[in-house]
């Protein structure tokens, strides 16, 4: 027996359900830090965050991952954080940096937009929309399936990209307009993109869905059969698109705030920003980090994405939620 | 006589037995402290509620308790008026393939929704077959039907899901009815139709009665069909606390919400309990009358139609759901072109690999043993503490109601608050234990002991104490009276309790997806990581880790089934 030999330091990751790693470098983290590591899946990122809130007294877990910009200001206001500079922070550009007191660090990025089936499109003879109003036209009617956004992030992604389009005043003119149009809405993505949309395996009755810019890589990553070209594309016009910003946080009153740091710098470090695209679907932010092949040649990437400021998002979200409710389901 | 042989016996045993009475209740009471009243309690209290909100609510509830109340009316009214009429075929008339198709009954219980929706999509959805052979047909476009987003949409799926507990509950009561009771009827020159009037449905009542309400309460909390199949119209309580909850973060009205939903369960269970509480005449299996054949043709061509109806209603959409899990749509889809389709394997072998080492990747055969583990552990927990009650509890009187009705809460308790409260309560002392493995059994035990203890009551108050009387005059002790005169009596039922508890845990997904940990991945949680990513083989994945499900789902009551048989040494059926 050595006196070296101690038990591994546990500690505690809160996740959304999405989140996803190379087992190996979970493996090669704990080996290095003497370390053990937990991960608590704790829903979607919404109810992730409402999860740590409501334990924030007793903190489940150290760290938590997942908080996207959308619900930044509720996280930064409680607030539930402890503030981190990272070494790590420096090849990260501040486009992604949106909390300047770095409780919130940045750690992938992604965009939600209307996928289409190609090959409907090819066949029909049917542009591809440009902009929003383009969808409230009559060759468009009943091709679209949007997610509710009370109940689904990408749907909320989706709404708040109309909402800066068209702003706190124009938008539910808009949402009017596309259901008049035929507009389908659903209750959670798995519905929208498998139920109802036409390019996936339930073969459904639109063309068009709310998902995110990097499904039709997936699309081919996970084709049945090897595929070279995905079945599917995104719309990424200006402003078409909702960009997330997704980031980890150490969680106020932890015990392990050296390994907790060590976690976030991790998180942050070359192997992982370079193992985050194909584990989840979204884009590393250090400008360092290479992306595979599949997603240069499938992912359409909007150059000039839709943005909102997160306060207002969360002063307006129950509001904007109620009121688009109205006009949907009146 | 029968009657004074009765009180006589009932007066021995009010006067030694009450002490053990309070022993048997022991356990079951300090569980249901721990685990239900304490996280409810903590959940509430911290939720910052006031009942003064009450007032500034007051269209979201009328809104949603008025929906919840009309759609759970309706689905239980129609899952009665086919699941009687099913209970009955499937228990009391000998068919070809009739295990078969009441253990296909039993399967939709355990699917997550998602599946289900799946099934019914490739079914009658605007692509499936259903409707594609139309528009072939008809020429027309329009699909002939579109469930989704309807009203019938969630009646159907209620029913489909639902079905069986009537089955399970009704068929081996209305089995084990005493044949002299409609026979003596006949002979009096009843009619068939005044013999199941007057004779049968009472005698059925307390169980159609716990049937009914045991639908209702799960209708009227319905969640995941709400929100897969209504889609965004409609909205029961339980779908807005997890709104409330989980998307605007407002406890204080969650908080109210689950205590409304709450109120209400507890009301109809009191009103169910008033209408229910005559006894059961059952009797001992050699009395028991031998599931027959159909009487002339007349009642073999109703018996024959309702078998095929079933047939179809269940098979169906379990069917399409296993084909597409071994249908590969091929990379050119867009064409719908069959040429690269085809009948493949690979959904299978594919989910024994993980692809890009992902460590929350779910080895199936992981996620199956932890389902049965969770599944066997559960049904063993239920059925033991539902015997403790049963035995426990005095046989008539106040307390027995009381009990029987606050057991029924759990079943009404938003899974939401619930698994909120176990967070509360289980990660701090002096009872911080949650992240072990056996926090989902026991969480699990909570939504299948109201079906056991239903399930097990009506049999077991309506053995004939006279049979215990007779044991007793000819020396048997109690546990000797208990394996020979009760347990033959209530095997059957109790074959009923293990199964439905057992079903239960395989696809309960709420609480799990609340308490989850990676580390315990069961087969709904394996199924919903490969649904939750696009792409074709992702969804194959997901159909082919239902296929199994559905394999360990029927080989458990299979299993359940035979060795029940072994257990009293009677003969399988």
């Amino acid at each position: 027996m050595t006196a070296e030999v101690h038990a591994p330091t546990l500690l505690r990751v809160m996740t959304h359900d999405s989140f996803a790693i190379s087992a190996d470098l979970v493996k090669q983290f704990e080996t290095e830090h003497q370390a053990k590591i937990e991960f608590i899946k704790a829903g979607d990122a919404g109810a992730a965050l409402n999860k740590a809130l409501f334990t924030a007294d007793n903190p489940l877990a150290d760290v938590l991952f997942g908080v996207d910009n959308t619900f930044l200001t509720r996280a930064l206001e409680h607030p539930l954080f402890e503030p981190y500079d990272s070494p790590a922070l420096a090849n990260i550009p501040p486009q992604f940096r949106l909390d300047s007191g770095n409780s919130a660090l940045p750690v992938d990025y992604g965009d939600v937009c209307i996928n289409y089936d190609k090959s409907y499109f090819q066949q029909v003879g049917l542009p591809i929309p440009t902009r929003f109003s383009d969808l409230t036209k009559a060759e468009y009617a009943g091709l679209l399936v949007v997610e509710n956004p009370a109940s689904s992030s990408p749907g909320m992604a989706f709404l708040l990209s109309t909402i800066a389009a068209y702003g706190p005043e124009g938008y539910l003119d808009f949402w009017q307009a596309l259901r008049d149009n035929g507009v389908v809405v659903v209750n959670d993505w798995e519905t929208a993109y498998y139920t109802n949309f036409s390019a996936s395996s339930g073969r459904g009755p639109q063309a068009m869905v709310v998902s995110y810019g990097t499904s039709p890589a997936a699309e081919v990553i996970y084709a049945s059969q090897p595929v070279t070209e995905s079945p599917t594309a995104s719309v990424v016009s200006e402003n078409m698109c909702f960009r997330q910003v997704e980031f980890i946080g150490i969680l106020r009153g932890t015990q392990e705030r050296q390994l907790a740091e060590q976690f976030v710098d991790f998180m942050l470090s070359q192997p992982v920003q370079e193992d985050i695209p194909l584990q989840m679907f979204m884009f590393p932010v250090l400008s360092t980090a290479s992306i595979p092949d599949v997603f240069v040649q499938n992912v359409q990437i909007p150059e000039q994405p839709a943005s909102i400021d997160s306060e207002l998002v969360e002063r307006n979200r129950e509001k904007w939620l109620q009121d688009w409710t109205e006009v949907m389901l009146k | 006589m029968a009657a004074g042989l009765d009180r006589g016996y009932a007066e021995v045993r009010s006067g030694k037995s009450r002490n053990w009475r309070w022993l048997l209740l022991c356990l079951p009471i300090l569980y249901g402290l721990i685990f239900y009243v304490w996280p409810l309690f903590q959940v509430i209290r911290s939720s910052g509620f006031e009942i003064g909100q009450l007032a500034a609510a007051t269209k979201t509830i009328n809104r949603t308790v008025s929906f919840s109340l009309w759609q759970a009316t309706l689905s239980t009214i129609l899952t009665l008026a086919l699941g009687l009429p099913a209970a009955y075929v499937l228990y009391c008339f000998r068919f070809p393939t009739r295990s078969t198709l009441r253990l296909l009954t039993a399967i939709p219980f355990i699917l997550p929704t998602v599946v289900v929706a799946a099934a019914f999509n490739a079914l009658v959805g605007s692509g499936g077959w259903l409707n594609q052979v139309w528009q072939a047909l008809t020429g027309n476009e329009k699909p002939l039907l579109t469930l989704t987003g309807s009203l019938a949409g969630i009646l159907l799926a209620h029913i489909f899901y639902n079905l069986t507990i009537v089955i399970r509950m009704a068929g081996p009561a209305w089995s084990s009815l005493n044949p002299r009771l409609e026979a003596a009827a006949q002979t009096l020159g009843a009619s068939p139709w005044q013999v199941f009037h007057s004779v049968t449905l009472p005698l059925l009542r307390p169980v159609i009665v716990s049937a009914a309400l045991l639908v209702f309460l799960f209708d009227f909390t319905s969640f995941g069909v709400i929100l897969l199949v209504g889609g965004i119209r409609f909205s029961t309580l339980e779908v807005e606390i997890y709104r409330q909850t989980l998307s605007f973060y407002n406890l204080p009205l969650a908080s109210l919400l689950a205590l409304i939903q709450l109120a209400c369960t507890l009301a109809f269970a009191a009103l169910y309990q008033y209408f229910s509480s005559r006894p059961l005449p059952l009797v001992p299996a050699s009395e028991r009358k031998a599931a027959r054949k159909p009487d002339g043709w007349q009642q073999l061509l109703r018996i024959s139609l309702l078998i095929l109806f079933l047939w179809i209603f269940f098979a169906g959409p379990l069917i399409s759901l296993t084909a597409s899990a071994f249908w590969s749509i091929g990379a050119d889809r867009g064409e719908r072109s069959l040429v690269n389709a085809g009948w493949t394997l690979a959904h299978f072998s594919g989910l024994v690999k993980n692809r890009n080492s992902d460590l929350f990747y779910v080895p199936p055969l992981t996620a199956l043993m932890n389902s049965l583990k969770f599944a066997v552990l559960t049904a063993f927990a239920s059925v033991g503490l539902g015997m403790l009650l049963v035995y426990g509890l005095p046989w008539r009187g106040k307390l027995r109601s009381v009990a029987v009705i606050l057991l029924m809460l759990p079943l009404g308790t938003s899974a939401v608050t619930l698994g909120l409260g176990y967070i509360l309560t289980f990660n701090k002392p002096p009872l911080a234990w949650g992240g072990g493995p056996w926090i989902l059994p026991l969480a699990h035990t909570l939504v299948a002991l109201p079906f056991v203890v239903r399930t097990l009551m009506p049999a077991v108050s309506s053995i004939p104490s006279f049979y215990r009387q007779s044991a007793a005059v000819l020396g048997a002790g109690s546990w000797r009276i208990f394996w020979t005169v009760d347990l033959p009596l209530i095997r059957r039922v109790l074959v009923s309790a293990f199964i439905f508890a057992f079903t239960i845990s395989l696809g309960e997904f709420g609480a799990t997806s609340l308490l989850y940990r990676p580390q315990y991945p069961t087969l709904p949680v394996a199924i919903f990581r490969y649904l939750s990513l696009p792409g074709a083989a992702n969804y194959g994945q997901a159909m082919a880790m239902s296929v199994v499900m559905m394999l360990a789902c029927a080989a458990g009551i299979l299993i359940i089934e035979k060795s029940s048989g072994f257990l009293t040494g009677e003969g399988g059926e």
